[in-house]
């Protein structure tokens, strides 16, 4: 059962390098603000806005029909 | 701070929305197709490209690599822009990855069918191919990792995370799984053997699941869902507690498909332990998922995409409960090698990736087109047709599955078996069959609606292919240590490239080299009367996995007296040190064949294969005519006992000279054979040589 020790090696090796991410991503700062990105995601570009509410259009129509 | 303007490629979103919509239609109608042959084996039209041993291995793929691939990189590329403030790192890149992954998803759909297969579950494909998917997987994570180091938002929205584990993950996955020997330009043997070979297999294969159907989507679902509701994910510090803890466990959990097999046991219990740990983070993904709509679900009621990305939020919630589950050794006893597993996994498939591409398909396409969505309601019914069909696929599934497992394991009272044939356990089943196939059908409709109404948008709309956007470049406002560390210049460009492509370059060589030198070593028998195939058998063995007989047959009895009782002594690791690949199988939908040598005449298989059903009355296997007609190819004979001597298998030196003789020599007997049962064949057909393989399977541990 050699190949479980490769396994186990390139199991580490990926566990390993996320470590690394994560410890980079914590120490950068990714993760002082737990908040705000979840908010900013969700601002448009300018194009956007004009169908943001499609569905609530659609929905106003059908009900006026 | 000066604000920069540029523009967001759309195009190449929309190239890989329309694939992901052709594609998945596709890979559906041929999973439709297969779930009517299952029960009318006559459905092939006696053509061998159309069989369901062979179309089984094209489905899986096109609905894994060509629907959920394209939906992936669709909302990868949509996203990825608009979190990272930036346009993609490269517009030719991105071309090369759209139009490599096409060719890639049609030389799949054109080898399967032909047979050029590695056998290896969603690992199917051939050297070449294996290569070209390598290509243009790396070319998609460098434009990826080049558009977030250009990017104008400092903080990574944790969906890019998600991303970025998925490129990694899969890289790795890839590149261990299909480490072939080539023997021509489409055949190859896989360096790694039996119990070897299985572990490697579903340690991809389980992550395959993994960091395909599931982070990547995970990722989409964090961007898509708060923007369809229009309200922040419940919480942002949940999802990144969900990203972390769910890529730490999830690459340990693989052995959990290979319970009770002949594989070590403190493996199989380590698998166990990190597949029920797995429960936690993809509750948590999925509460975070379902509690985004916290006070939005009067929306959720009329707005069609919000039912879409519910039930499927809901349905990975099942499918990740049932996973551990499944996972669990006295469950996995009864589930194992049944529908169950069927049912399973296409709860993950048609719930959450069928219907979480649907509702991001709705939303993103209007956008796209600067329109709006043509009809709410057809979408609303497309809705509510894929949930039935899902429905209707689901149940009758885990009700054959359950069914068909328990009939296996009963006695009499006497301590016979109660159904000592295997083809009353499947005959039990067919009605199930019949409802999974109109399931499968009325999602494949679902899909038809989805068609016209995107198509009516897209008519009505205009492609934006350019949308300029606004923002503040980044100013690096940290100085990192990566700079003090790495002082030149170009190095500190591009460090991610740099490290990523020489990590590639490092494995690639490095694997290549050491990894069959590791592997010969283990590979010496460790039961002295298991012998190397002979030359005829060798070529038996390609025809078996050519024709994709491990989709329907195992060759892995688990030690129960169930199955001792019904197929023979189980089965040992030290059986298959020669078998590049192993056959193990994963679904029982005929009898497990690891004893099946000696078990039956020489004339008996020869009639089976030419019409299953005037040897086993009722029989639901297709017939394989061809292989009665077909000349025996022995061309490649030499080459492939010089690949595996390489690999390790103890053929004498300069065998390779005289496997030919051997091999005709054995023909002649079997032909012989046949002949004194009344049968009249010819020795240099494809069928003599499956003959010698079947009558070879598990008998080198019998006594003669």
């Amino acid at each position: 059962m050699s190949v479980m020790f490769i396994l186990i090696l390139a199991s580490l090796f990926v566990a390993v390098c996320f470590l690394i991410a994560f410890l980079w991503a914590v120490k950068s700062g990714q993760f002082d603000d737990r908040h705000t990105p979840s908010i900013r995601m969700l601002l448009n570009d300018k194009k956007d806005n004009k169908n943001m509410h499609n569905i609530d259009q659609n929905r106003n129509e059908m009900r006026e029909n | 701070m000066a604000v920069e303007t540029f523009n967001y490629d759309n195009r190449i979103v929309r190239n890989f929305a329309l694939a992901t919509t052709i594609w998945g239609a596709v890979g559906m109608l041929v999973g439709v197709l297969i779930a009517f042959q299952i029960y009318l084996p006559a459905l092939n039209f006696g053509i061998p490209y159309t069989t369901f041993s062979r179309l089984r291995p094209l489905h899986t793929n096109a609905v894994i690599f060509a629907f959920v691939g394209n939906g992936i990189f669709m909302g990868v590329y949509y996203s990825l822009q608009r979190l990272c403030k930036a346009r993609m790192f490269s517009d030719a890149l991105s071309r090369f990855h759209f139009w490599g992954w096409q060719v890639i998803i049609v030389s799949a759909a054109l080898t399967l069918p032909l047979g050029f297969t590695v056998s290896k579950e969603y690992a199917e494909l051939e050297w070449p191919i294996d290569i070209l998917i390598a290509i243009v997987w790396v070319a998609f994570g460098i434009n990826m990792i080049g558009t977030i180091i250009k990017r104008r938002e400092r903080h990574m929205y944790v969906a890019i995370w998600f991303y970025i584990a998925t490129f990694f993950t899969i890289t790795i996955l890839h590149i261990f799984n299909s480490i072939e020997i080539p023997v021509s330009f489409m055949k190859s043997y896989p360096v790694y053997a039996g119990v070897q070979d299985a572990l490697v297999q579903w340690w991809y294969a389980h992550n395959a699941v993994a960091f395909f159907l599931t982070t990547p989507y995970l990722g989409l679902m964090y961007y898509f869902l708060p923007k369809a509701a229009d309200r922040p994910v419940y919480s942002y510090r949940l999802s990144i507690v969900h990203f972390w803890a769910l890529i730490f466990i999830y690459i340990w959990a693989g052995p959990h498909h290979l319970l009770y097999t002949a594989l070590p046991d403190w493996i199989q219990s380590l698998g166990t332990v990190f597949s029920v740990m797995l429960i936690a983070p993809s509750w948590g993904g999925m509460l975070n998922g379902l509690l985004t709509l916290r006070g939005a679900w009067d929306r959720v009621r009329e707005d069609p995409i919000l039912k879409f990305m519910v039930v499927a939020v809901t349905a990975y919630g099942m499918a990740t409960f049932e996973g551990p589950m499944l996972s669990i050794k006295s469950v996995n006893a009864l589930s194992h090698y049944t529908d169950w597993t069927i049912a399973h996994v296409h709860v993950g498939a048609l719930g959450w990736n069928g219907l979480l591409t649907f509702g991001i398909l709705y939303w993103l396409i209007p956008r796209l087109y600067n329109t709006r969505l043509y009809s709410t309601r057809l979408a609303n019914a497309h809705f509510w047709i894929a949930t039935l069909g899902i429905i209707f696929y689901a149940i009758p599934m885990y009700w054959a599955g359950i069914t068909q497992g328990l009939m296996w394991k009963e006695f009499t009272a006497d301590g016979y078996l109660q159904y000592p044939l295997f083809l009353e356990t499947v005959l039990q089943i067919v009605p199930m069959y019949v409802i999974r196939s109109i399931g499968g059908s009325i999602y494949l409709l679902g899909m038809l609606f989805m068609f016209y109404n995107l198509y009516k948008t897209i008519k009505a709309g205009k492609l934006q292919p350019e949308e300029s956007a606004q923002a503040p470049a980044l100013i690096d406002e940290r100085p990192s240590k990566l700079k003090l560390i790495f002082n030149h210049h170009w190095l500190e460009s591009r460090p991610v490239q740099f490290i990523i492509l020489s990590v590639i370059a490092v494995s690639v060589g490095g694997l290549v080299e050491i990894v069959p030198t590791f592997l010969i070593k283990s590979n010496i028998p460790t039961i002295t009367s298991v012998r190397p195939y002979t030359p005829l058998e060798l070529e038996g063995r390609d025809i078996y996995v050519r024709e994709g007989c491990y989709t329907c047959h195992s060759q892995m009895i688990r030690p129960f007296r169930s199955e001792t009782e019904r197929y023979g002594e189980y089965s040992k690791a030290g059986e298959f040190v020669f078998d590049h690949p192993f056959q193990w199988g994963s679904k029982r939908t005929g009898p497990d064949l690891h004893r099946v040598g000696r078990k039956y005449p020489d004339a008996w298989h020869y009639n089976h294969m030419l019409e299953p059903e005037s040897m086993s009355p009722g029989s639901l296997m297709p017939a394989f005519p061809w292989l009665i007609s077909n000349d025996l190819n022995t061309d490649h004979i030499a080459g492939k006992i010089r690949v595996m001597q390489q690999l390790g298998v103890p053929y004498p030196a300069g065998y390779d000279g005289q496997a030919q003789d051997d091999l005709e020599r054995q023909a002649s007997n079997i032909a012989e054979s046949l002949k004194t049962s009344g049968v009249d064949a010819s020795a240099d057909k494809e069928i003599i040589a499956l003959i010698a393989y079947l009558q070879r399977l598990g008998i080198d541990i019998q006594p003669e």
